[in-house]
């Protein structure tokens, strides 16, 4: 579903992407872990064109990111995106934040995107938050709703820029159930995250990223049992102390 | 004492509310060209932000009174006809101050953080919707203070439509003046009324500050 | 369209383009004195509304209130027209004619508006410095006097000095007003053109020409200046 091929990128003088490739299959979960300033992030923010890219080619569904032509708009419609700090829109109720782009861009009626809304909002486990401000809310219940919203727009694959990172230790499992019941439906995910336990429990292949490139991928345990780089050996041993 | 201001009350306060006419189409149109303007100097299109660059920067150096001069003599030439002063100061008033109002536009566009305008775009809205929806909403909110300091900066500024004759308050106290010659009492009269709007002006706008720095909501 | 003639030549033809340069000067000369009454008031009175003596920050507060509510023009028409009249009947004749009263009617008007914006900065300037600079400076047994004579003021002012250059510069935008009352600055020169030559598109058009020169002037020596004393690792932009 998703094709990342020799994919370079540079800020100034700095290489933030070094030859990176991989593919995504439709239903797969793919988790990228590794140490800050490796490129995880843009590497996700490349694939939804929020960020350019210099050389190589990410192809999403058959379109090309490297093709001028190429609707981004359209894309982005394709491929759900959830961020660290929850971006939930301030001056708007959790209803409105969901409601917005099905409205605004799919062209729905206030109604039907209201009633999906409530649907997205019961999956959740927030129903009773729809008329709330984000402010009113905790971090778990925003990045919940960030979550909602992602799906409103009913996408292929869904991305996660470590979701977690910016939550209370108590609120982090709420949220990570969201994404396990995601996982369990069948999504398409692609989740940068230090989260080990839901690398463990969901992940079909787990990526490991450093200074820019991949260094390691595996699937499942043997990732975590038996990683060949030293690099990786001693980032899980920071981890998973 | 006062009989110089009573007696010439109506005439007076008319050219008053001729000064908050011209406020308000200043500061409807001000605002509107303003949240352009902001986008503008934001813009990563070079063909956007350097003549929007040059416009503000150019009218931010010359008098307000020169510029109402200029558009003075020059809307007669690009309209074919001379225009009533009103129109012809509504014209300046709105290209000068939207200068100002874009500024502080463009503060508060810059304080949204990067990641909340990639969460919009990745739910598929594009760049008008983005700016309609999201990011001009939230940078008024934001700059609420500042952009009431501003409009009050701009009502004081309408008194400068004398320049040109407008049958606005200070033109008219000075014709009063010039009948009655009770000088101290009109002008102060005039300062006065400037006076209370501004001053509950700032107030409201002290307000919204305080409000905003112990909520930070947004 | 309207069929106009442009005549750019009056730019440069005797005598109006010595007339425009004749009015730089006065607006150079306005600018700069009201700067030095707008500097010391402005720091004066601005001190004094952050003090918190309650009698003194009313003093300060009710001045710079005045003088920022009301819209300069008002103000220069209230102390040349109103102003002679407050001297009572015998010394108000005496004072209207003083030659070149507009001149300095205008000056010290233009000084007394743009101390209250200074006075504005100066506060703001205050309040940011934190409460913990005052605690420190007292424990060392000064005086409210010596603090702020020694520690407090420089240390605002150097805060200050990046608004103050754009106030400096809105003083000379601000001289433009003084055209109202006769005063023979740019903008009066460029009007005075238009009613001899019925070009006033092209005079108004050089007018904007020299504020431009004037402001990119000032902004350089501000910048200069701003160099010399920014206080090294706070950013205050």
């Amino acid at each position: 579903m998703i094709e990342i091929k020799n994919v370079n990128k540079w800020f100034g003088d700095f290489q933030v992407l070094v030859d990176i490739n991989e593919v995504v299959q439709r239903g797969q979960k793919v988790v990228i872990c590794g140490p800050s300033g490796s490129g995880k992030s843009t590497l996700l923010r490349c694939i939804n064109g929020l960020e350019p890219y210099h050389k190589g080619e990410i192809i999403v569904d058959g379109v090309s990111l490297s093709d001028p032509k190429t609707n981004l708009y359209k894309l982005r419609e394709k491929i759900g995106m959830v961020f660290q700090r929850f971006e939930l829109y301030p001056h708007m109720t959790v209803m409105r934040n969901i409601a917005l782009a099905p409205m605004k861009v799919r062209k729905k009626s206030r109604k039907e995107a209201e009633k999906k809304a409530m649907e997205l909002l019961e999956r959740v486990g927030i129903p009773d938050k729809a008329g709330a401000y984000p402010a009113n809310l905790s971090g778990g219940q925003q990045q919940r709703v960030a979550i909602a919203r992602a799906l409103a727009m009913e996408p292929a694959c869904m991305m996660f820029d470590e979701p977690t990172s910016a939550l209370d230790p108590e609120m982090i499992q709420e949220v990570l159930e969201v994404m396990i019941g995601l996982a369990k439906e069948g999504m398409t995910m692609l989740v940068v995250t230090h989260e080990m336990g839901f690398a463990r429990e969901v992940a079909d292949e787990i990526i490991f990223m450093d200074a820019g490139r991949i260094v390691e991928r595996g699937r499942g345990e043997e990732f975590f049992k038996s990683p060949k780089s030293q690099r990786t050996k001693d980032f899980l041993a920071q981890i998973l102390k | 004492m006062f009989n110089a201001i009573l007696e010439n009350l109506p005439y007076l306060l008319r050219g008053f509310l001729t000064n908050v006419q011209l406020a308000v189409f200043a500061l409807g149109g001000g605002l509107f060209l303003g949240a352009l303007v902001g986008l503008g100097r934001i813009s990563e299109r070079p063909w956007v932000y350097h003549p929007v660059t040059v416009y503000v920067n150019f009218l931010r150096n010359i008098p307000l009174i020169l510029v109402i001069f200029w558009f003075y003599f020059v809307m007669p030439i690009l309209v074919g006809r001379t225009l009533d002063p009103f129109v012809s100061a509504a014209v300046s008033f709105i290209v000068f101050e939207a200068t100002y109002f874009g500024e502080i536009f463009r503060a508060g566009f810059q304080s949204i953080s990067k990641d909340l305008v990639g969460a919009a775009y990745s739910t598929g809205l594009n760049y008008r919707q983005t700016a309609a929806y999201i990011l001009v909403p939230i940078a008024f909110r934001r700059m609420l203070p500042s952009l009431i300091t501003q409009s009050i900066i701009t009502f004081q500024d309408t008194s400068l439509a004398y320049v040109i004759g407008l049958q606005e308050m200070v033109r008219r106290t000075t014709i009063v003046d010039s009948m009655e010659v009770r000088s101290i009492q009109l002008y102060s009269f005039v300062a006065l009324l400037f006076f209370i709007i501004c001053f509950v002006g700032s107030r409201i706008s002290r307000h919204y500050e305080e409000k905003s720095r112990k909520a930070k909501v947004l | 369209m309207l069929a106009y003639n442009f005549d750019w030549g009056v730019l440069w033809r005797q005598p109006y383009g010595e007339w425009l340069l004749q009015g730089l000067w006065l607006t150079i000369q306005l600018g700069c004195l009201a700067w030095v009454i707008a500097l010391s008031l402005g720091i004066l009175f601005g001190t004094l509304r952050s003090v918190q003596f309650l009698p003194l920050k009313i003093i300060g507060t009710v001045y710079i209130e005045i003088f920022r509510n009301v819209p300069f023009l008002v103000q220069l028409f209230f102390w040349f027209y109103a102003g002679p009249m407050l001297f009572g009947q015998t010394l108000q004749f005496k004072i209207n004619s003083i030659s070149g009263l507009n001149y300095w009617v205008a000056v010290v008007a233009l000084g007394l508006y743009t101390a209250s914006r200074v006075g504005e900065h100066v506060r703001a300037g205050f309040a940011s410095i934190g409460h913990g600079q005052y605690d420190a400076v007292l424990s060392t047994g000064m005086t409210p006097l010596q603090m702020y004579w020694h520690v407090i003021i420089p240390h605002a002012l150097r805060l200050v000095i990046p608004p103050l250059t754009t106030e400096f510069l809105t003083i000379f935008k601000n001289s433009s007003v003084a055209m109202t009352i006769g005063v023979a600055e740019t903008t009066f020169m460029s009007y005075k053109i238009d009613e001899q030559t019925f070009h006033g598109l092209e005079a108004t058009t050089g007018a904007m020409a020299i504020y431009l020169v004037l402001g990119m002037t000032v902004v350089k020596l501000m910048d200069f200046i701003e160099t010399r004393f920014r206080i090294p690792g706070l950013v205050r932009r």
